[in-house]
């Protein structure tokens, strides 16, 4: 129950936060100004937005099919946020430990390809049939990248639960680790923690798989320069056209908390979660003093504070990307997913068992 | 004490309520007076044509039966991965296990290789591309009055 009630004031504030930061991002990489007129440099803007779509009337399209399009926002938000049920926020608040956790992430999120289908083709409009085939071919596409990626992390740390596989990447570590995560070069770091416990070094080539799977992260969000489904060029706003109001809000607000739910993982899987950079030297118990106890007050604000801010420093580089890289055409999205991620993630594949079999022995 | 499936199971209730409830709350405040223009299919102000629902390019479902052959091989792959790879695993068969694993492993992913690029030299992964054909121009003029002019007025333009 505290981590529902987390996650959602969590995504809540979030989107606050990051529809103002998009905008000034957006704004300063354009040398422009963003929006200045909402309070001090704008910043009550988001709340400005959210009062205007509250009083939005709510359309439904004479055409559109009702069941499908007013349930629509229901199937798509919900997929999303129940993604967030087995991450864990910090070192001991977890919605779900179950054992199965990266993979029902894996699953529950595919779920929104449905509810973006539900919306485009219900809604009677060519825009929205274009834009959701889009966006479905496109998410089933990355896909396959994305789940192969978090299977050569799975293989690293032989569990599925993403509490865990957080916990063997810092001083709290049950089992030992070493450096590299190879054992015949007699390192231990569990003593030292920090930035060496994480996955990008104790499986130094997941930094290629970390892109493969940030790559594959941005085009499942629908973000630039994967945003061929909603590319206002071209199909107005792709399969969300027709709504209006608190179904559009939710609509967007799925999209910005897949955003943050693809971060967290990314620093989950890879840069080590809840757990602090910062490795014990000597005498000076760093990586001790900036984790605290799990299940204690200190423990938990550490620990979420390092989380949050590798997730926000995350969704920070994907505002970067969108506001720098073009939109790739239809024929380069499906040729970098099938000709260049799939093929390399599986090869990453097989030198992670490899590598796995080096640590143990 | 709720398990961990009745964990899930609230996230997906709770999120469901929370937009229900949302609904209800912003429908006091939002104005509810639709008429015909409102209620039209959105289509840059032109009248719609036809329906939309209608039948779509085939290349869309190529793209979802690859998917469909990858997403289960790779359903596969999990059970293998957090297997194979275990510590008491390898001091029970005293390290050989570990490597029949690997092989396993190598084997499967090389049969998905070959999954892949069948439809790879198949053609079915590269996206068609219409054919555009470069349009003869059909104008009286001949286009060596249009160069003559262009080259008079060279000096002209900026460069």
């Amino acid at each position: 129950m505290t981590a529902f009630l987390i996650s959602l004031g969590l995504l809540l504030i979030y989107i606050l936060l990051a529809g103002y930061a998009e905008r000034k991002t957006a704004a300063f990489i354009q040398d422009r100004l963003g929006p200045t007129e909402m309070g001090p440099k704008g910043i009550f803007v988001m709340i400005a937005d959210g009062l205007k779509l509250i009083q939005k009337e709510d359309i439904i399209p004479q055409k559109a099919h009702r069941f499908f399009f007013l349930s629509a926002p229901f199937i798509i938000f919900m997929a999303v946020f129940a993604g967030f049920a087995v991450v864990p926020l910090t070192s001991s608040i977890i919605g779900s430990e179950t054992a199965t956790g990266v993979f029902y992430v894996l699953a529950i999120t595919s779920l929104d390809i449905i509810g973006i289908f539900m919306a485009g083709w219900g809604a009677n409009s060519k825009f929205t049939l274009y834009g959701a085939m889009r966006s479905v071919s496109q998410i089933v596409s990355y896909e396959v990248p994305l789940g192969l990626s978090v299977l050569s992390i799975v293989i690293i740390s032989q569990s599925l639960n993403l509490q865990e596989i957080c916990k063997q990447q810092g001083i709290l570590s049950e089992q030992t680790q070493y450096l590299f995560g190879l054992k015949f070069l007699g390192i231990p770091t569990n003593s030292i923690g920090g930035f060496l416990c994480w996955n990008i070094v104790r499986f130094p080539l997941s930094i290629f798989v970390m892109l493969i799977f940030f790559i594959a992260g941005l085009a499942e969000s629908n973000r630039a320069p994967f945003d061929l489904p909603e590319s206002e060029s071209e199909i107005i706003g792709g399969f969300h056209t027709e709504y209006s109001g608190f179904r559009w809000a939710v609509v967007m607000l799925s999209e910005y908390a897949m955003m943050l739910l693809v971060c967290m993982l990314t620093s989950i899987l890879f840069l080590g979660g809840w757990n602090t950079p910062l490795p014990n030297i000597g005498s000076w118990k760093f990586a001790a003093w900036t984790t605290g106890t799990p299940g204690t007050f200190l423990g938990n604000i550490w620990s979420a504070f390092w989380l949050i801010s590798k997730s926000f420093l995350l969704i920070f580089l994907q505002m970067w990307i969108r506001w720098t890289f073009p939109r790739l055409r239809v024929d380069q999205l499906t040729d970098l997913s099938w000709k260049y991620l799939t093929p390399f993630a599986l090869g990453f594949v097989i030198l992670a068992s490899v590598w796995r079999v080096l640590m143990i022995i | 004490m709720v398990s961990d499936f009745g964990n899930i199971l609230l996230f997906i209730v709770g999120a469901i309520i929370f937009i229900r409830l949302g609904l209800w709350v912003t429908r006091l405040f939002r104005a509810n007076n639709p008429n015909i223009e409102k209620l039209s299919t959105y289509e840059c102000g032109e009248e719609t044509l036809g329906s939309a629902w209608r039948q779509f390019n085939v290349r869309f479902y190529v793209i979802a039966l690859v998917f469909v052959l990858f997403e289960i091989e790779m359903v596969f792959l999990f059970p293998w991965a957090v297997t194979f790879g275990n510590e008491l695993f390898f001091v029970q068969t005293k390290g050989w296990g570990l490597w029949i694993g690997v092989l396993e492993g190598i084997l499967f992913i090389g049969i998905l290789g070959f999954g892949l690029i069948y439809p790879w030299k198949k053609g079915h992964l590269t996206w068609i591309k219409p054919t555009i054909s470069p349009k003869v121009p059909c104008a009286k003029v001949p286009s060596y009055l249009y160069e003559q002019i262009n080259k008079k007025y060279e000096r002209h333009s900026v460069s």
